[in-house]
């Protein structure tokens, strides 16, 4: 018995190693002295010195960052009363069309989502650069937010909304002080997912950018297509860190909301 | 007034959801299959499709796709299934699951630039090879490597959905079967594997449909020798700038996109982040 379980395991973690390995594989090469991947040549600063007194890379940088918090804060608004609009449609037909075509930009490649917004914004003659790229990341981010906040609307119930209105409140209390603060968890989820579409993606961002703007994923994708460069390792360890805070984060947000949720069950009761 | 009341929220709550509908949802889908009828001159014909479905450079490249992404589900299902299996029977799940998910926050293009350097001529992988005697191979720029890359960069996504189905399973099935007198075997192909299902099917979709759109991997890893759907769309649209051939390869990755998702079995949303369930 004790023999199998162990077997168990070894598979289990042979998955997660090579899960990891490529990753930490990248991080300890960007400390390397050399300039390839083949050989750790000794322990240096050197690549994030150049990487931080690389204006270009950083002023890229900036400009995902700007994209990433602009496209998810805007998506999460847009998302979230569109959630608190879904939620008050009560005809089924009605419902599960809005929430088909909510998932279309779900499970479409992103090849197709970046050639039709690509001929979108043409035949808009909106100019490609950062306008396009960030209404494609609102676009994008909006269904997740929807995913996200419409089941934590859906739990809040009527009797809570009846009770305001009941002593009172006009639309404006009933959104602000009733229906936004219980709903909260679900926006926080809901933002952060958008959040880390945004920094993650290159297919759609590769075909609305155009030739004056980039974004990290488009850069890192050019300067990969040129070979190895210890620089980009250098700007993945930075952005594993980015992405193990975010993962904290979202971990914690999550964690912080089930146990609201279960004192307050526990108050009721 | 109640009822008036309700009716004013709900349509200002909806109107830039549905202008978003309207404009990023419904709009481009249509502008991409009205740009499919135009050839590079701007002249409205049927030709992109008559070339298309005649030439067989274009049949042969769909046909490629396809077996690529049967050949990159079929691995990833191999390695995730039992990963979510022994997954669900560990003391804590939860923290295994989110170990797994975690690499799905990592930027997909600093993964795929991680195994140019793993994959080179004197890279990590080809050391390996000589140090247990096999000698250096060419690894980058092969079949192989992209099924490989692809494949482990979908894992998660196929293990989140399984694991789900998985972890819904009644344990008390098992226990009978095994008390009836099944086989290991017999209890997980009639009772376990039926059960599941409807997580590997959701899996297989998740993975599928994104394999035939891979076109970094192409490029990066693949060094161009496999072309997929994806890679032929940016091709048309950013290179040659044919656009209407680009739109009727990009129709018929829509219909091999619908047919998937019919053959698994209604459209389930794809988490595109492992922590979305």
């Amino acid at each position: 018995m004790t023999r199998k379980f162990k077997w168990r395991h070894l598979y289990l973690w042979l998955v997660f190693i090579v899960l990891y390995a490529p990753i930490i594989f990248l991080v300890v090469y960007s400390f390397s002295a050399g300039t390839t991947m083949n050989n750790f040549h000794g322990f240096t600063w050197s690549h994030y010195q150049d990487l931080f007194a690389d204006s270009r890379l950083i002023a890229i940088f900036l400009d995902t960052l700007l994209i990433a918090l602009l496209s998810s804060v805007l998506a999460t608004t847009i998302g979230t009363l569109g959630a608190l609009g879904i939620n008050n449609t009560t005809r089924p037909v009605a419902r599960n069309t809005i929430l088909s075509l909510n998932n279309i930009l779900m499970v479409s490649p992103d090849v197709i989502i970046g050639a039709s917004f690509l001929i979108f914004f043409t035949a808009l003659k909106i100019p490609l650069g950062f306008g396009s790229v960030l209404l494609s990341h609102i676009a994008f981010s909006i269904p997740i937010v929807v995913l996200m906040v419409l089941p934590k609307i859906q739990e809040m119930g009527t009797s809570l909304l009846d009770a305001a209105s009941d002593l009172g409140a006009n639309n404006w209390q009933l959104l602000s002080q009733v229906i936004v603060p219980y709903i909260m968890p679900g926006i926080f989820s809901g933002f952060f997912m958008a959040l880390t579409y945004s920094l993650d993606d290159f297919a759609v961002t590769f075909f609305v950018t155009g030739n004056g703007f980039t974004t990290l994923s488009v850069e890192i994708y050019s300067r990969a297509r040129q070979g190895i460069n210890l620089e980009i390792n250098a700007l993945s360890g930075l952005m594993f860190l980015l992405a193990l805070i975010l993962v904290i984060g979202y971990y914690f947000i999550n964690q912080y909301s089930s146990r609201h949720r279960a004192a307050a069950r526990g108050r009721r009761s | 007034m109640q009822r008036k009341q309700k009716l004013t929220r709900n349509t200002a709550y909806f109107v830039p959801y549905t202008l978003w509908i309207v404009l990023f949802v419904i709009a481009p889908v249509i502008l991409l299959i009205y740009q499919s009828f135009f050839n590079i001159d701007g002249q409205f014909t049927l030709g992109n499709y008559q070339t298309y479905f005649t030439s067989s450079t274009y049949l042969m490249m769909t046909v490629n796709s396809v077996w690529y992404a049967f050949l990159i589900t079929l691995a990833t299902l191999l390695i995730s299934y039992p990963t979510a299996y022994l997954l669900n029977e560990t003391k804590h799940p939860q923290l295994w699951l989110l170990l797994i998910i975690m690499p799905t926050w990592i930027n997909l293009l600093l993964k795929a630039y991680a195994f140019i350097g793993i994959f080179s001529q004197v890279g990590i992988a080809n050391q390996f090879l000589s140090f247990i005697g096999i000698g250096p191979k060419q690894l980058l720029f092969t079949n192989f490597s992209f099924i490989f890359v692809a494949a482990y960069i979908q894992i998660p996504f196929m293990v989140l959905p399984i694991y789900n189905a998985v972890s819904e399973l009644n344990p008390s099935y098992v226990n009978a079967s095994r008390d009836l007198g099944a086989t290991p075997w017999q209890t997980f192909s009639r009772v376990i594997f039926p059960l599941t299902l409807p997580g590997v099917k959701a899996g297989i979709q998740a993975v599928f449909i994104p394999s035939l759109s891979l076109f970094m991997l192409t490029r990066l890893i693949g060094g161009n020798k496999v072309i997929t759907l994806g890679t032929a769309i940016e091709e048309h649209f950013l290179t040659t700038m044919n656009w209407g051939m680009g739109s009727t390869i990009g129709v018929v990755l829509i219909i091999a996109m619908v047919i998937i998702m019919w053959l698994t079995g209604g459209s389930k949303r794809r988490p595109r982040k492992g922590l979305t369930k």
